[in-house]
């Protein structure tokens, strides 16, 4: 048996649902059944009226109707928040292409990333970075290194002097290694590189600098041979210039070698065909090397009955130069941001 | 310069590619730069068949030549001595003779032309001058070869080395004889030494000629006498391997002396023996003593130099340039040869200072072998004796107090190879010395070699055997091994890891590293003389702007900071660590700063510009990185290179270790500010680095306000109340500093956030007062500071 107040009731509710398009309507729609006069409640009423044996069905229904109201109800206000937070949320937008804060950090100076990593090479191979003073005396800087004065390997190294000829600005990091030894008494073995400033006496212009960096090393160990000196400047090109770079010799001459030989890469960027940077040699000349001359070790405290090791020096704008692709050395000093800022970033992490 | 038409007098090479032996050379150490051919394409030996008279010229001549196979051209020339049946130079349309002028077909003044009959001057084999061009086309012998190759057969084929040699071995790599030897020991080949004999006639040197040295920088000297020369002219070989070596032939006699050098490396003097006298006496010259040198300049001379002077006057500077006094000459008879070793260091000494180069004190300064002084000047007497018809008198007038001990070396074979990383046995090893011509003896596996004394460049000891050994197995065949050493990681060490590890941080603080010049100008250097370090003064600088060793690197810095403002750079942060000295060269490594501009921004909303506070708070930053938390402070500055009002010494455990403030107007009118802390002063022991955890029971915040005179420096406050706060006073803050309404014009108002706390317990209300008040009423006595109602 249908109640006929009941379905009167849910018809017209049915009609008024159809109206609601504002959460206002649906609070209205609310009062309007469920109120304390509402349509629904006063349903409530009538069950005075209903038959003892239809009294339980007749709640039922009533029951029935209500819970389909507040479904109704919880599904309409849902939807009409998210709706006005949406609207809200869309006057809130921002234009994201605009520019970002920046918050970069610094950049290292081009030379010194250069020197970096080769210092992240040769730390990893176990040698220890030093340093030595920029203001040394002559006995370091020359003497000890096998390059008595009056000695006409003085004349290429056209040296900064400051007081007659014993106290200059250091013509290269070689002083470093004479007092590394010398540190070591003859008695331990040297793993050292010595990156720093050397001063000679050059205008400067494209590919020439009174102030330059120098990074050499040394190594002075048991039975060290030229083959080992090869292989380790193997394993730094490698690293900087490419695992398919190629490492070769040629006889040199320096003080404090013997033999000496000159360090040549194949062309990195023509693989050995030839280009403009290898000047079409397919080599390109990277660093003067050699087995450690048996004066040096002696001067600085090492018998060279027992000890032996060797040298090398690389120049550290010369690499920067080839590694970067940079043709005016004075980059590197005058430091125009424009250029400097990309320097921060990594490199060939794989 | 290295004629290897020359070194062929010495070994034989005839069967050598040329290009391909200097790339043998290069590979053993000599630097073959270029090789030059003077080789001519389309150049072929013609016979003139007949010779009319150009119809339109009165000096032309019309030739049909007959250059073989049967082919005969017509060709024009205004040679004088053109004429049937001369055998002639040809060259075919093609051609590029020296100048770059190519041989073409061409009409000329009508009349077709297929080529030019050459003079040797137009081919870059004589000289151009007058007398050449006087004596027209080359005439060729009789006996040669139509169709053939003209400077095949002439002799005239030649091929050049330019060589860069390094240092050690340009003494005896510049001579041919010397290259020879290199060569020799490539190829495993022998060298034959030129001849060297002559006849002497009765008379001796000793009746007209006495030798005094009185100097120990002149250890060998030898004289010969010849007389009876003819001056002319040199034969042509002579003529032309000088011209390939760029030396002007001049005359047989002056011609020989030269030649003899580039064969020997020994230069010579030959003086005009009756201009000289009977007398040489070599001597260190007299301060301020005067000769006029060939080049007919006035020189005058130091102690330091050496002179030969006949009894009363110099006559020669020794090893660098003879005097115009003695000079051969077209009328010289009799000459006086000289052969000579003096002291390196001193002809290098004495050449720089005269800034007189000349090809005898470049080699006398590369230091010479006495293994030739005698034979080059007897080679010099033989030559003159053929080519000048000088007859060589009895004996030699000589000083020998050269040290002619042998360089000898003991060694086992092993000993090579360690040092190379190879394995040559005794068998390989005698070949080895062999091709380099080193004279030894082997007993019971040991080595004894005896060194030429002409490889000056060779030390007696295994590394230089090693060295020798190497590049002639070649470097480029050695093996790549790695050092059999302990495994570890290096490390930076002292104050380089003190450099790194702050480098880092500066670049995380957004500072950008820069690299400048340790060398400045006066001025630079006279700003920010902030200490008064006395700077080191370069006695001998290039140029004033790099005359200076800075003791700061602010002034490098702002230079930077121009470089890039006048680029348009709107931001600039910048940061330079490096090593400074002092007049008594004591070392201070500085960490020094700049900024301006903005130090964080978007470019178009928000961003936070460059102030004082974002200066000492990198400032604060360094300390706090380096474990120096609370131990550092600041004062006020007054130093006339920074802002009055905005500068601040700067102090670690109360030791001033630096500045940080604003560059005064007056040296950049621009918003910049710096610092610069000294590294040394850095370098202290820091604490060890601890966990400490936060405090779990509930703090209490409160603020306070005061109002201050406007000199009053808030760090003062704040050190005040922290003192007064004791161990329950967490930290103190400032939120607010005022002036304007409501504050007297003269005051300001700082208002503090203190947060107590109690690592053991939860304070009260109570005992947070009690101290509260306790700071007012200090900081209000202290500073006559008056508390501010909420």
């Amino acid at each position: 048996m249908k109640n006929e107040k009941i379905e009167q009731v849910a018809n017209q509710l049915k009609k008024d649902q159809k109206k609601i398009d504002h959460l206002r309507d649906l609070e209205n729609l609310k009062v309007k059944y469920l109120g304390k006069k509402g349509l629904i409640t006063e349903l409530n009423s009538e069950i005075k009226n209903v038959s003892n044996e239809n009294k339980k069905e007749f709640g039922m229904a009533v029951n029935e109707l209500r819970n389909s109201f507040h479904q109704f109800y919880e599904e309409k206000k849902n939807f009409f928040e998210e709706a006005i937070l949406s609207e809200k949320l869309a006057q809130d937008a921002i234009d994201i292409s605009l520019p970002a804060v920046c918050v970069s950090a610094g950049a290292p100076n081009i030379l010194e990333k250069l020197i970096e990593e080769v210092e992240e090479v040769f730390l990893s191979m176990g040698y220890d970075v030093v340093d030595g003073p920029e203001i040394e005396q002559d006995k370091y800087n020359f003497e000890m290194l096998n390059i008595p004065k009056g000695h006409p390997a003085r004349d290429a190294q056209d040296t900064f002097y400051i007081e007659g000829e014993e106290i200059l600005l250091r013509s290269q990091t070689s002083p470093v290694q004479v007092r590394t030894m010398l540190e070591g008494k003859g008695e331990v073995p040297i793993r050292m590189i010595c990156p720093g400033k050397t001063y000679r006496r050059d205008d400067d212009d494209a590919t020439h600098s009174h102030q330059f960096m120098q990074i050499e090393g040394l190594l002075v160990d048991k039975n060290i041979s030229l083959s080992d000196l090869k292989g380790t400047i193997d394993v730094v090109v490698k690293r900087l210039f490419g695992n398919d770079v190629e490492t070769r010799f040629r006889p040199s001459y320096y003080q404090f070698t013997e033999p000496s030989v000159e360090v040549d890469i194949s062309c990195f960027n023509c693989k050995g065909k030839g280009c403009s940077i290898c000047k079409k040699t397919g080599w390109i000349t990277i660093a003067g090397a050699g087995i450690v001359h048996p004066n040096v070790l002696r001067m600085s405290g090492y018998d060279p009955e027992k000890w032996s090791g060797f040298a090398f020096g690389f120049g550290a704008e010369r690499m920067a130069m080839l590694k970067y692709d940079i043709s005016d050395l004075r980059v590197f000093y005058h430091t125009d941001l424009r250029e400097a800022k990309i320097f921060d970033r990594e490199e060939g992490l794989s | 310069m290295i004629s290897l038409e020359w070194v062929k007098d010495y070994i034989d090479i005839r069967d050598q590619d040329l290009e391909e032996l200097a790339v043998k050379v290069t590979q053993a150490g000599i630097n073959v730069e270029k090789v030059i051919s003077n080789e001519i394409k389309n150049l072929i030996i013609g016979q003139v068949l007949s010779c009319v008279d150009h119809p339109d010229s009165d000096h032309l001549h019309v030739c049909s030549v007959d250059v073989g196979e049967g082919k005969i051209l017509q060709i024009v020339c205004g040679a004088p001595n053109v004429r049937e049946g001369l055998k002639v130079i040809v060259a075919l349309p093609g051609a590029i003779l020296p100048g770059n002028i190519e041989i073409k077909k061409s009409k000329i003044r009508g009349v077709e032309s297929n080529g030019m009959l050459c003079a040797l001057f137009e081919l870059g084999l004589e000289e151009k001058n007058d007398l050449n061009y006087a004596k027209g086309i080359c005439e060729l012998d009789d006996s040669t070869t139509i169709g053939g190759d003209p400077l095949t057969e002439l002799g005239f084929g030649d091929t050049l080395y330019e060589l860069d040699v390094h240092k050690h071995r340009n003494n005896d790599c510049y001579y041919h004889i010397g290259f020879a030897y290199e060569i020799a020991a490539i190829l495993n080949r022998k060298v034959h030494l030129p001849d060297t004999s002559y006849q002497e006639i009765k008379d001796s040197i000793t009746n007209h000629f006495q030798l005094k040295v009185e100097t120990d920088k002149c250890p060998y000297y030898l004289a010969k006498m010849v007389t009876d020369v003819q001056i002319g002219e040199s034969p042509n070989f002579i003529k032309r391997r000088l011209t390939a070596a760029d030396m002007r032939p001049i005359n047989n006699v002056v011609d020989i002396s030269n030649y003899v050098m580039l064969e020997f490396g020994q230069p010579l003097h030959f003086f005009d023996k009756d201009k000289l006298g009977d007398q040489i006496v070599v001597r260190d010259a007299i301060e301020k003593e005067q000769i006029v040198t060939l080049d007919g300049k006035m020189r005058q001379l130091r102690s330091s130099d050496i002179v030969i002077t006949d009894s009363s006057k110099p006559v020669c500077i020794a090893g660098v340039m003879g005097g115009e006094n003695t000079e051969v000459s077209e009328d010289t008879h009799t000459i006086l040869i000289e052969s000579a070793i003096f002291d390196a260091v001193r002809i290098r000494y004495t050449a720089a200072n005269l800034e007189l180069k000349s090809e005898a004190s470049i080699r006398y300064g590369k230091g010479l072998s006495y293994e030739y002084t005698k034979m080059a000047m007897d080679r010099a007497c033989h030559l003159l004796e053929k080519y000048a018809h000088a007859k060589v008198l009895t004996g030699i007038v000589c000083h020998d107090k050269i040290d002619k001990k042998p360089k000898i070396v003991s060694f086992v074979p092993e000993e090579v190879n360690k040092i190379l990383g190879i394995t040559i046995d005794e068998e390989d090893m005698k070949t080895e010395l062999a091709r380099l011509d080193f004279s030894y003896t082997l007993k019971d596996g040991v080595f004894e070699v005896s060194i030429p004394n002409r490889r000056l460049d060779i030390d007696p000891n295994v590394n230089d055997i090693a060295e020798e050994i190497g590049r002639l197995y070649g470097y480029h065949n050695l093996v790549s091994t790695l050092p059999v050493v302990p495994l570890r990681r290096g490390k930076y060490v002292g104050d380089v890891a003190y450099r790194k590890a702050l480098s880092k941080r500066m670049r995380l603080l957004r500072l950008n590293e820069v690299k400048t010049y340790t060398l400045v100008s006066p001025e630079l250097a006279s700003q920010f003389q902030y200490r008064n370090r006395k700077n080191v003064i370069l006695p001998n600088p290039m140029s004033s702007d790099k005359s200076i060793v800075r003791t700061t690197l602010l002034p490098s810095l702002l230079q930077v900071y121009q470089y890039n403002k006048a680029r348009k750079v709107e931001d600039i942060l910048l940061y330079e660590i490096s090593k400074t000295y002092d007049q008594t060269y004591h070392e201070e490594s500085l960490i020094s700063g700049l900024l301006y501009g903005n130090y964080l921004t978007d470019g178009w909303n928000k961003s936070l510009k460059v102030d004082f506070y974002v200066a000492k708070g990198i400032v604060e930053d360094i300390f706090n990185y380096m474990g120096f938390a609370n131990r550092y402070h600041f004062q006020v500055l007054n130093d006339s290179s920074f802002h009055p009002g905005m500068s601040a010494k700067v102090f670690l455990d109360h030791e001033e270790v630096g500045v940080v403030g604003r560059i005064h107007p007056k040296i950049c009118k621009d918003e910049v500010y710096v610092f610069e802390l000294s590294l040394n002063s850095l370098m202290k022991k820091t604490t060890q680095l601890k966990f400490k955890e936060a405090n779990k029971y509930p703090g209490m915040e409160k603020d306070m306000a005061f109002i201050v005179s406007r000199d009053t420096l808030a760090g003062e406050i704040i050190s005040t109340i922290q003192k007064t706060g004791g161990k329950i006073l967490d930290h103190v803050s400032v939120f607010d500093v005022y002036t304007g309404e409501n504050v007297p014009i003269d005051k300001k108002s700082i208002a503090f956030k203190l947060y107590f706390s109690d690592p053991k317990k939860t304070l009260t209300e109570e005992e947070v007062m009690k101290i509260f008040y306790q700071i007012v009423d200090r900081v209000e006595k202290n500073y006559h500071a008056v508390l501010r109602d909420k």
